[in-house]
């Protein structure tokens, strides 16, 4: 597989863009703004990974920002109100999210229904939900919250590597190793080529749907665990429109939106260059931030115009003939 | 062909199967036999059942009634995957692997080597390449399976399949969309899969074919078993007249009184026509009432050809006459209005609109010429349709029904229809019978004649060379992109034609067709 290339400018764009932040801003070239670049971003990364998952394997995932929210205000309110160990209650939601995932993934295989239809219907349920636990943000006031949040590796330069940041660090990871070097990972990239071929090449495609939108609910619901450690907080209006930002992630990471190519180093290189336009702003401190929007909308824009010219390019030049020789 | 010497043992045995689709009685009791190590070739017309019974066989479908046994075990498999498993193996037409992944993953998709969960790429890189190298086909297996043609294509799905431990191996109309060249390495792959005791079930319309290849032959009609026989013992007429049970007048090499026709003035010229790098300048006069055939092999610059004089592709030189007025072809739109219509060879991509109607398909040329500002009525529109449905017996006699739904030789017909509805002067049919079952066939050959009685001047592209001699008032012969020569009246005929073809070093291999 050729995935180098649209990985490749995405990587280049990061490193440019960068640059460009140093030029204007001597003290941007820090550890410590390279950490909190991840820290600050380590849910969406969390998030954008299973994203990618599923826009590979041809669908989309709409619940997830839903689900993030859901998560929190579940986390908090059991630790709050109904004094479970923390652990237990990231058990209990990892759980109840795997099901919501599965569920979906089931709904949309078995009635065969557009990916799109189906959750965003489960993003409207897991927002309701929320709501429907509590309207307003609960304090978490837990031990290990304060644990978690002291704890962090110090490179040299004054940065906190922290323990979200490492966790997010190592789900991408993960999830790199997972699509590109298993079986599981060939068949989401065979999903994305196409549904009915891969059914007749003998993948049974139902169980691969179920466990690709249970790996990204269970990845929004780790999202949202390290979202409640970001904010020490549950609330059910956290994370709203996290979805389309790490859709924008997948995609400016050079995942074809309509599935079959794509990469997880992608996605993250995709979390970061929107991270770093915040920050960016964060330092200039004169611009409104809703410029990140802006500028990610016009990277969006020409991630998708260069990868349907280079489609286009692809299909101009044709099948080569080249390869068949009788000895 | 291969010799037969006594018939082996039965390796796939069908026995009294049938099935019925509400009413349809699509197979009625049908039995086949395939022996190890042979190639057959499972034939009949569109509808007589072939794809029933390979479904019927590889669990696509569920059977009513009947048994399959394998090696003389019987055997039911519930779904593609379960006949795979069992040893039934199906390469389709339309390939069915994923263009996005590397050849590689495509041989060993759900089945790639691990250790430790993880996907051993080498070894199975290494694997692929040995397993190709087998069938003679020597590529980077790390690329994209997208990159390479159809035809290796084909051979990875069939590598695929014979490494899955399959014992028969069903292709159904594999080489529809091969070149001569690729059909021959394809055949090589079927040959050595047969040596080495595989039962191959080949499914074609190309009667050649089946003779070049096939040891034994299996004919369906209507969803009955009309009979099985050794292709040596089975003339061509006889195998056809099985095929459509009844007595076909001799469809082939028939020469009708063409030339005695009334031709009339030249409606259409084109000189110094071409396209630098598309096909070289040629001369060409198109009189009414006069059938052109364009022959050569594929890619010899037949359906450039056409393009060019229907204004599709642009001409970068010479000059184009109608009527004796010059004109310019910059676009199709500017052929439609000087009275060109164009049946392109890609039916079902560039030709027929299949969600809308018999009747809508028919009145879009028309309409697309009058223009938007005049609307046909729908009154106007069924008159259309009505017409032409009886006029070219289009079946089922429904102008209402999605023209997706009628078969390959009735849409055709369609096509027909919408150009005949503008009342063209100059008509190109690109393969008009391609894909099209034996009956069909020599109806739309029927309708080509009766439509140049009438003072249309016709324009036509076959790869059968049988069909152009017999219908052709003039023969333009092809050859790398260039018309290299032109037969007319008694000159026309099959071995002339492929002596052209053939004349000077013509690409060696890929001498015409036999």
């Amino acid at each position: 597989m050729r995935r180098l290339p649209p990985v490749a400018i995405t990587a280049m764009v990061f490193v440019v863009g960068f640059a460009l932040c140093t030029v204007q801003f001597p003290n941007f070239a820090s550890t410590r703004v390279a950490a909190n670049l991840l820290t600050d971003n380590a849910f969406l990364g969390i998030v954008a990974a299973g994203m990618t998952f599923v826009i590979i394997s041809g669908g989309i995932d709409l619940s997830v920002g839903s689900v993030i929210g859901f998560t929190t205000v579940f986390v908090a309110l059991a630790i709050e109100r109904l004094g479970l160990p923390p652990l237990v209650a990231f058990a209990a939601i990892l759980l109840l999210c795997a099901a919501f995932g599965a569920a979906m993934g089931a709904v949309i295989h078995v009635f065969d229904m557009p990916p799109f239809i189906v959750t965003l219907a489960g993003m409207f349920l897991a927002r309701g939900a929320s709501f429907l636990m509590s309207t307003e943000s609960t304090p978490i006031s837990a031990p290990l919250y304060s644990t978690v949040s002291d704890f962090a590796v110090r490179p040299p330069g004054g940065g906190r590597l922290t323990a979200i940041a490492l966790i997010m660090l190592a789900v991408v990871a993960a999830g790199a190793v997972l699509l590109h070097f298993t079986r599981f990972g060939a068949n989401v990239y065979a999903l994305g080529g196409s549904r009915t071929t891969t059914a007749l090449m003998g993948i049974p495609v139902g169980s691969m749907t179920v466990r690709i939108y249970m790996l990204s609910s269970v990845l929004a619901g780790l999202a949202g665990i390290v979202f409640s450690f970001y904010t020490a907080a549950g609330y059910s209006l956290s994370a709203v429109g996290v979805e389309l930002d790490s859709i924008a992630a997948v995609v400016i990471g050079g995942t074809l939106l309509t599935g079959g190519q794509g990469s997880v180093v992608g996605t993250l290189l995709g979390v970061l260059i929107q991270g770093l336009i915040q920050t960016y702003i964060n330092f200039d401190g004169t611009l409104s931030s809703w410029w990140t929007k802006i500028v990610t909308g016009i990277l969006l824009f020409a991630f998708i115009a260069l990868q349907q010219a280079m489609l286009g390019i692809a299909r101009r030049a044709g099948p080569r003939k080249a390869g068949v020789h009788k000895s | 062909m291969n010799a037969i010497s006594d018939p082996g043992p039965a390796l796939l045995e069908v026995r009294g199967l049938s099935k019925s689709f509400g009413t349809l009685r699509a197979l009625q009791e049908v039995d086949f036999t395939l022996r190890a190590g042979e190639i057959h070739a499972l034939l009949g017309e569109n509808g007589a059942g072939k794809s029933t019974l390979i479904k019927a066989v590889t669990g696509v479908f569920p059977r009513d009634a009947g048994i399959v046994r394998l090696g003389g075990v019987e055997v039911a498999p519930r779904s593609a995957k379960a006949a795979v498993d069992a040893g039934i193996a199906t390469v389709y037409q339309e390939v069915n692997l994923l263009l996005n992944l590397s050849v590689a993953q495509n041989l060993y998709l759900g089945r790639q080597p691990t250790r430790f969960g993880l996907v051993r790429e080498a070894e199975m890189r290494r694997c692929a390449a040995a397993l190709l190298a087998e069938f003679d086909l020597h590529i980077d297996v790390a690329e994209p399976l997208g990159n390479y043609s159809v035809a290796v294509q084909h051979i990875t799905a069939i590598a695929r399949a014979v490494d899955q431990s399959a014992q028969v191996l069903i292709l159904d109309e594999p080489t529809a969309s091969l070149d001569r060249h690729e059909v021959e390495i394809l055949f090589a792959v079927m040959r050595k899969l047969a040596q080495r005791g595989i039962g191959v079930i080949f499914v074609t319309h190309f009667l050649d074919q089946v003779y070049e290849i096939c040891d034994r032959i299996t004919v369906l009609r209507n969803g009955r078993l009309i009979g099985e026989r050794t292709t040596a013992e089975l003339p061509r007429i006889e195998l056809i007249r099985m095929m459509l049970g009844r007595e076909l007048a001799e469809t082939t090499s028939e020469r009708t009184a063409a030339h005695a026709r009334q031709v009339g003035e030249i409606c259409a010229r084109f000189e110094d026509y071409g396209k630098a790098g598309y096909v070289a300048p040629f001369n060409l006069a198109l009189r009414r009432g006069e059938v052109v055939g364009l022959a050569g092999l594929l890619g010899s610059g037949r359906t450039e050809t056409a393009r060019l004089v229907f204004g599709a592709e642009r001409a970068d030189s010479g000059s184009a006459t109608v009527d004796g007025k010059p004109v310019r072809l910059q676009s199709p739109r500017d052929a439609v209005a000087h009275g060109f219509g164009y049946c392109p060879e890609e039916r079902k991509t560039e030709g027929i609109i299949a969600d809308l109607t018999v009747r809508e398909n028919i009145v879009l040329a028309l309409q697309a010429k009058r223009g938007l500002a005049k609307p046909l009525s729908r009154s106007e529109q069924e008159g259309i349709a009505m017409r032409f449905i009886g006029l070219l017996d289009i079946r089922p006699p429904e102008p209402e029904r999605p023209i997706g739904l009628l078969s390959g030789g009735n849409q055709q017909k369609v096509l027909l229809a919408r150009w005949l509805a503008t009342a063209p002067r100059l008509l190109v049919l690109d393969e008009p019978t391609r894909g099209i079952d034996v009956g069909a066939h020599a109806e739309i050959i029927r309708l080509i004649r009766d439509l140049c009685d009438d003072g249309l001047a016709l324009l036509v592209i076959s790869s059968e060379l049988d069909e152009i001699v017999t219908y052709s008032d003039r023969v333009v012969v092809l050859r790398d992109r260039a018309h290299v020569d032109e037969l007319e009246g008694d000159a026309i005929d099959i071995s002339n034609i492929l002596a052209a073809i053939a004349v000077a070093g013509s690409a060696g291999a890929e001498a015409g067709q036999p």
